[in-house]
């Protein structure tokens, strides 16, 4: 059972595993794999703590009501299997500052949790305006050969490229 | 039979868990729940994203067609339009570079001790998600549904056969996979 515990798989078979997955996934579940719209739900449940059932009045939660769902379950199991994942390889540990951010920004975590966050708004608000994120669109929407998916996958990567690239040699 | 399990809500919930919990293995396994792999793809130094991202289209496209033509499965192509998915997909993108996680691989590397992810990206990801909630009644009438193209997909607009288009993807995706291989990246 070694390659259970080794410490990362070749990007093909891990590639073609996920490919096998939707298949799974579109038969038993009728859903393609995405995580996205999970982030939406849980923001308006939590608002609801706040705001009640005004909520529920809000025309976005009502496209996607502020329920745990099957989708919500999945991102929750992401957590779950990157953990098993880790632990058998010997790969969990607890962290703030990745090494490349480290070696470029510095070791500072306040830093790195304030990028992080900032990041995080903008991927939230994007995702949610190209109706899906890099597994909804990027995987799952590009194998069914969807139009909206192929052009959102290269949105993304168009516009991940021009920061990153714009960020590492500029700003950092 | 299959119609059932699909109306079982609690069964589903299950399902949807278990599928995660392989996804996010995967994931780690891959790689790609860490930070400096997703940033060396952005700063294209290192392919593990795109090797990972093409090979999962190129064999879940080929097996979902099959199942489609056995009437297995039904496909679920997001709609589009050109108002939204393509400023949409930018702002992702600058998030994806400053976050250097996406809404799954922030799961996964949460799950692996990933403490930026977890107090930084997660709850980022929720709060632009419920800004974009707040705003989206007056995006909906100015910009969402400018260019409206639906839930389309190519053998559909082109009105082909879905194999005359499956093939030259595959033969695409393997021609650049063979060449990120040769080029050593």
């Amino acid at each position: 059972m070694e390659w259970l515990t080794a410490w990362q798989w070749s990007p093909y078979i891990v590639g073609g595993a996920i490919g096998v997955l939707s298949w799974i996934s579109f038969i038993i579940s009728d859903k393609p794999i995405g995580c996205s719209t999970a982030f939406s739900r849980t923001s308006g449940m939590i608002e609801k703590i706040f705001r009640k059932e005004r909520v529920n009045k809000k025309q976005y939660y009502q496209k996607f009501e502020p329920v745990i769902d099957w989708e919500w379950m999945l991102v929750l199991g992401i957590v779950i299997g990157s953990f098993i994942s880790a632990k058998l390889s010997g790969g969990f540990k607890f962290a703030f500052v990745p090494s490349l951010w480290q070696d470029t920004v510095g070791n500072n975590s306040l830093v790195r949790l304030s990028v992080a966050f900032i990041g995080g708004i903008a991927m939230g608000f994007g995702a949610r305006w190209a109706g899906g994120c890099t597994s909804g669109h990027g995987i799952s929407g590009t194998m069914q050969l969807a139009v909206s998916s192929w052009i959102a996958a290269i949105s993304i990567f168009a516009g991940g490229i021009l920061t990153a690239l714009f960020l590492f040699n500029f700003i950092f | 039979m299959l119609k059932v399990i699909h109306k079982n809500r609690k069964l589903q919930l299950l399902l949807g868990f278990i599928i995660g919990i392989i996804f996010g293995f995967l994931l780690q396994k891959g790689g790609v729940t860490s930070y400096d792999v997703i940033i060396g793809q952005l700063l294209l130094k290192d392919f593990t994203v795109v090797k990972i991202i093409l090979s999962a289209i190129l064999v879940g496209m080929i097996g979902i067609y099959v199942l489609k033509s056995l009437k297995l499965i039904r496909l679920h192509p997001k709609a589009g339009s050109f108002g939204s998915t393509i400023p949409g997909g930018l702002i992702f993108g600058v998030g994806f570079a400053l976050l250097g996680y996406c809404p799954g691989t922030v799961a996964g590397a949460a799950g692996q001790g990933w403490l930026d992810a977890l107090f930084g990206g997660v709850p980022g990801i929720i709060f632009g998600a419920g800004l974009f909630a707040a705003f989206y009644p007056g995006l909906k009438k100015n910009i969402l549904d400018k260019g409206e193209f639906g839930d389309v997909t190519f053998p559909q607009l082109l009105k082909i056969n879905p194999w005359a288009v499956t093939a030259p993807v595959a033969v695409f995706i393997i021609g650049l996979l063979f060449l990120i291989e040769r080029s050593g990246l």
